[in-house]
């Protein structure tokens, strides 16, 4: 192997630089006493207590954890049939627009996903009464539809690289299909459930957009109440809270991958 | 042998698993689509909703094109698509820039390394996307971080505008998006034979021939690949217009917001929606085709 080039060396530094140095600075400041965002004032932690302090908070954030429970757990079981589905079905009718309407989700600008779902959603109302009210309800659909897709893509990735031969081999040794599929196939795939499950948790905490979209009046979700403070410019509680979230997502993923590699060896 | 009945219950779960999520997609993302063109022909009223029915009370279907007659007459409409596809392109640019050498860094580098340069990659996704935007805002500012730096330097005396400009977009896109681009270059790059390169470089050809002739071939599918994923999301962008941008730096995800939660408008807003969704049907069409030809391919 060849030892990299110059110039492949800097862009290298250069695109961690960039990717990591906003992050850095967000969590300084989150330390910064000063209410003037900019303004080094000294060390202090009195954001993070203001921030545990405020319920506004502290009641998005239970919300978003909910939907993202939830609609994290349907997407994983809707994902894991699809991608079953399109890895092990072969052809059937419809399979182009099947397989068409699972990655369209994830390319989909989320203006146009959120304006889409909230006019069905008002249109199912004026037609059927429900949803009645727009919230966790109407938030949870529409995290579970585009992160389904993901699910999918997962799950199906992961059993075209596997092998087939496990399950044949239980097929002629009588196994009927379904009881294939739940005693061979899901504990093989169950890597990549799990994954699936924590990239749809994750993309439905992060999602702005269509929850503004698809919530009604009174349910916001945590980045909903951090984009309205946002709006109003640089604010220290939100660094607080930006710490605090790269702390908990650096720690999950360092623990998911020294799992990962204890698994491997 | 798995009697009759035990075969027709298999036939009913295969049915099952395809049903249960393909009527899942059809009611909460294809309908919608007929729903927005739906709403787009209707016009605008005080009411709640805020559209004239489909129907009158015989039964007509009223249709009125008054919204995409207004989208195609006033230049505001027109120079914003523009623009959005503008600004997403340089976006798009400035990732593939940035994004292929690091990508073909990391397939390079000895493979011990590639699982954490990797994980270094894709760890600011799983960071609240509305935050990473945020820190930047910090960064920008007039008496921000870069500003400070640049000062303090001395090679500006007064702060120079960063935040609210065109600039401020590039760089939240380009910063945003950058992991869309260097994942699917990853995965062509590190399956590439190196032995190849090898092979022109030793019948003669420079480093550069050889890159033009042979890496950058090879790579194409994932640069067609990750200037797709950018490009598509980018053009309907939202949050980083509206954070980073100034009020003259429009995106029309910005403006498709503004028609609907700001003036109400919502057939105008699913007029906006159907136009743009119209421009990103060939980039969509051609991402699927790319990466269904990657799954034939065994990746």
């Amino acid at each position: 192997m060849k030892p990299h080039s110059r110039f492949v060396l800097s862009v290298l530094a250069f695109g961690y630089a960039f990717l990591y140095i906003p992050l850095v600075f967000v969590i300084v400041y989150s330390f910064n006493d000063s209410r003037i965002a900019t303004i080094w004032g000294g060390f202090s932690t009195r954001w993070y207590g203001e921030l545990f302090r405020n319920d506004q908070v502290l009641d998005a954030a239970l919300l978003s954890l909910r939907i993202a429970f939830t609609s994290a757990t349907i997407a994983t079981i809707l994902g894991t049939m699809a991608g079953l589905v399109l890895a092990r079905f072969g052809r059937f009718k419809g399979r182009t627009l099947f397989s068409g309407m699972i990655t369209s989700p994830m390319v989909m600008p989320e203006v146009i996903t959120g304006l889409s779902l909230l006019l069905l959603f008002v249109t199912l109302q004026q037609l059927t009464g429900w949803p009645g009210q727009r919230g966790f309800s109407t938030i949870t659909i529409a995290h579970t539809t585009f992160s389904m897709a993901y699910v999918a893509v997962i799950v199906q990735s992961r059993l075209m690289s596997m092998d087939e031969s496990l399950e044949e081999a239980a097929m002629d040794l009588g196994g009927r299909p379904v009881r294939v599929v739940f005693d061979i196939t899901l504990p093989l795939i169950a890597p990549a459930m799990v994954a699936g499950w924590l990239l749809a948790f994750t993309l439905s905490l992060d999602d702005l957009v269509i929850a503004s979209f698809v919530s009604g009046p009174g349910s916001s979700t945590l980045p909903m109440y951090i984009f309205s403070k946002v709006k109003l410019g640089v604010s220290p509680d939100i660094n607080a809270l930006a710490t605090l979230l790269i702390a908990a997502v650096s720690l999950g993923v360092l623990i998911a991958w020294i799992a990962m590699r204890r698994m491997r060896t | 042998m798995p009697g009759e009945n035990a075969l027709n219950r298999d036939q009913l779960w295969r049915h099952v698993a395809v049903a249960v999520p393909y009527l899942w997609l059809l009611v909460f993302f294809l309908a919608p689509f007929a729903i927005i063109l739906k709403i787009s022909l209707a016009d605008p009223v005080i009411a709640q909703p805020p559209f004239t029915p489909a129907f009158d009370e015989s039964g007509k279907f009223l249709a009125s094109v008054d919204s995409f007659r207004f989208l195609l007459t006033d230049r505001l409409y027109a120079t914003t698509y523009l623009r959005s596809i503008f600004m997403a392109g340089m976006a798009t640019l400035l990732c593939l820039a940035l994004g292929f050498p690091m990508a073909y860094g990391i397939a390079r580098a000895p493979a011990s390394a590639r699982s954490l340069l990797l994980l270094l990659i894709m760890l600011p996704f799983w960071i609240s996307f509305l935050l990473r935007v945020y820190a930047w805002m910090g960064l920008m500012n007039n008496y921000g971080v870069v500003n400070n730096l640049l000062m303090w330097l001395g090679l500006i005396e007064h702060p120079i505008q960063l935040m609210y400009t065109d600039f401020a977009i590039f760089v939240g896109l380009a910063y945003s998006y950058l992991p869309f681009m260097i994942l699917p270059l990853y995965a062509t790059l590190e399956r590439m034979d190196l032995d190849l390169v090898e092979a022109a470089q030793d019948l003669g050809a420079s480093r550069t021939r050889a890159f033009w002739d042979i890496t950058w071939p090879l790579a194409r599918p994932g640069v067609i690949a990750g200037c797709l994923l950018v490009f598509i999301p980018a053009m309907g962008e939202y949050v980083i217009p509206y954070l980073l941008g100034g009020p003259e730096s429009l995106m029309i995800g910005r403006v498709l917001w503004d028609e609907f939660f700001v003036n109400r408008d919502w057939p105008l807003a699913s007029a906006v929606a159907i136009v743009l969704l119209l421009l990103l049907v060939v980039p969509i069409v051609l991402l699927q085709r790319y990466q269904a030809r990657d799954k034939e391919a065994g990746i």
